[in-house]
């Protein structure tokens, strides 16, 4: 096993044209990684709620352009209306659950979540079978490097896409009344209200706006990648390994850590071998967390 | 009827359940077997979960953990491990019932002592860690534990390995494996409620409830913390090596860390039964189980979509559990005094958050 693991990094040293495929894929679905984490860090901030069911929202919006695909509309213009779609569905899950368990303690919310990922990945099982799937963009693909090296057109637009979205959502945030709001009751819940906010408004935009959030990155990832109703928990583990790595209100953090991990994702799985691929997420997910206790340890003081 | 009697009374039921039940509906042999296994998990994970206050998603990594020390344990005392896995299908191996019996005793031994090393070594990485941070990292570590034992082809990688046949009858062995089950998960109850009862659980009651002032009292709170995992991992342990020799083939990802199944119905049966109360978890798995086997055999297809909306409103509204509630609308009847004053004020506590 060790042998081949050795044999493929040669292979990289050999044909260093590979690292360019690796690093181009890693950056395309790294970026739509980060997309995700960003809603992540935003309703963890502001409401100190974990979604592990963040994952199967991005699925979810991967489903929604999916099925409009296949009644003609291009993934493209799907993705406005998956994130119109989320987010009606986040302010309705906010109703029913989250604003129940949100003043309870943090493992309340995260087994909250948990129940709801589980619906919701088996619902999408349910109505769409275990099959992988993928919202077919028929754009042309292009080789660089005499063909060593293919990227697809939608692949660049689909970076250039999560870009956009990202401006968008940052300049909301900082100028709008709403993103004023939602950042002064991030800061403090109490002081936003004695000031007139409606923190219980604000916290059913913010849980909305993560869903929508989650909606656009899974219309991107069906778009240049494959979606299938129990990739859910795979997504959850990166957008919290992202969030855990960069810290919450940390945007250039998110970004990088999201290109990075989808970089190191692809690395990880062409290194060690396919099936290896998720460990190396969630060893990633174990390296981060072990990583940060030693970084603390100076900070903390134990009987021991 | 008096205090002591109404606390004798669950032992009773379930000493006579236990034994009765599986004589008078031996159809049920298997169904009775894997309710001790659930039992067995949520009275272990309640010691941390519920006792100290660390809700752990991979208590299961000592289940899978287990059922291959056990497995390996078992082949490898009479042939060589990785040329069985090999030719797992095309070399049919035969064991003998002295050598299938001593093979299993020691490898549960095995199973239960390499899981408190194992989670010594895990105890150190994950005991830094507070929340929700213990929460997602020990799921990680059983995830990761899962996938890279599916890699491993020692032990027979994604493909599994089957253990050694059961020399007897069917009906002996459904009888062999259901005592067995039925002992361990009682021996679990029994040292359960032996370290509540003492020092030992007083000092993790005082880590739940508040960690810093715990230390400052000068409890070595990550000693406590070791030594409660500790057990919960040898009885999880050996139950995972009892329960791979049950099903007869062990796979990484469906039976041996099924992190998402047993995983989090450990979690899901305390909450119901009501978590850091001795019996929660006890009735809590009997609910679930009945409930998981009516869903399962009425509802196929939609049980999963059942068993997440069960979670929902189990944590949204019914937090408490089933003891939990008990206790709250007859606590004279558990011999609780209710102090009105100290009631009172933990009500303008919350209000004040």
């Amino acid at each position: 096993m060790i042998d081949r693991w050795i044999g493929n990094i040669d292979l990289l040293v050999i044909a260093p044209v590979l690292n360019i495929q690796l690093l181009l894929d890693g950056v395309f679905v790294g970026a739509i990684f980060a997309l995700a984490a960003y809603g992540m860090a935003l309703v963890w901030g502001v409401m100190n709620v974990k979604n592990l069911a963040q994952g199967d929202f991005v699925i979810m919006g991967g489903y929604i352009a999916y099925v409009l695909t296949l009644q003609g509309i291009h993934p493209i213009f799907g993705l406005p209306i998956a994130m119109v779609v989320m987010f009606i569905f986040g302010w309705g899950v906010y109703r029913v659950i989250i604003s129940r368990v949100i003043n309870k303690d943090m493992f309340t919310s995260l087994l909250a979540t948990f129940g709801l990922a589980l619906v919701v990945q088996q619902l999408l099982n349910l109505a769409f079978g275990p099959e992988v799937q993928v919202a077919e963009s028929h754009f042309e693909i292009n080789s660089i490097f005499d063909g060593l090296v293919t990227v697809a057109n939608i692949k660049v637009i689909s970076l250039f896409l999560a870009a956009v979205l990202a401006i968008l959502i940052v300049s909301f945030m900082k100028y709008s009344r709403m993103g004023q709001a939602i950042r002064a009751t991030a800061q403090d819940p109490r002081a936003a209200m004695v000031m007139g906010i409606d923190t219980e408004r604000i916290y059913a935009f913010t849980f909305a706006l993560n869903a929508a959030i989650c909606g656009a990155a899974g219309a991107l990832i069906s778009m240049i990648w494959v979606i299938q109703p129990f990739f859910g928990i795979g997504h959850s583990i990166r957008s919290f390994v992202i969030v855990t790595a960069a810290g919450l209100g940390n945007l250039p953090g998110v970004i990088v850590t999201g290109l990075g991990l989808g970089v190191a994702e692809l690395y990880g799985g062409f290194v060690l071998g396919a099936e290896l691929q998720q460990f190396t997420v969630v060893g990633l997910l174990v390296g981060v967390l072990v990583w940060r206790q030693i970084q603390q340890k100076r900070h903390r003081q134990v009987v021991q | 009827m008096n205090l002591f009697s109404r606390q004798a009374a669950p032992y009773l039921i379930y000493l006579v359940g236990g034994i009765a039940l599986p004589v008078l509906f031996p159809n049920y042999m298997f169904q009775f077997t894997v309710l001790w296994v659930m039992i067995l998990l949520a009275v272990t994970w309640d010691i941390l979960g519920g006792q100290m206050g660390y809700n752990s998603l991979g208590n299961i990594f000592f289940f899978g953990a287990g059922m291959y020390v056990c497995a390996v344990t078992q082949i490898g005392l009479y042939y060589d491990v990785a040329e069985y896995t090999a030719s797992f299908g095309a070399v049919k191996v035969d064991f003998t019932a002295d050598q299938y019996y001593t093979g299993l005793f020691l490898g549960i031994l095995a199973a239960g002592f390499s899981c408190i090393f194992f989670a010594i070594v895990f105890g150190w990485v994950v005991f830094g860690l507070r929340g929700p941070y213990f929460a997602i990292g020990t799921l990680g570590v059983a995830l990761a534990a899962g996938e890279l034992v599916g890699a491993w082809d020692y032990v027979g990688g994604g493909g599994g390995v089957s253990l050694p046949v059961y020399p007897g009858e069917p009906d002996d062995r459904a009888a062999f494996f259901y005592i067995l089950n039925f002992v361990l998960a009682v021996a679990a109850f029994l040292a359960a409620r032996g370290v509540y009862r003492g020092r030992f659980g007083l000092a993790i009651n005082a880590i739940r409830d508040d960690e810093e002032k715990a230390e400052g009292m000068g409890i070595h709170t990550k000693r406590y913390k070791t030594i409660g995992w500790a057990i919960s991992a040898f009885f999880v342990g050996m139950s995972g090596a009892l329960f791979g020799n049950m099903i007869g083939f062990i796979e990484p990802l469906e039976i041996a860390f099924p992190t998402v199944t047993f995983g989090i119905f450990m979690v899901v049966m305390c909450l119901l039964g009501g978590k850091g109360t001795l019996w929660g978890p006890v009735i809590g798995a009997t609910v679930f189980h009945a409930f998981k086997e009516v869903t399962w055999t009425y509802m196929l297809g939609w049980q999963w979509v059942a068993l997440g909306t069960l979670i929902i409103v189990n944590v949204v509204f019914f937090q408490q559990g089933i003891m939990g509630w008990m206790q709250e609308t007859w606590p004279e009847k558990f011999g609780l005094v209710v102090d009105d004053g100290l009631a009172a004020e933990e009500t303008d506590l919350e209000v004040s958050r």
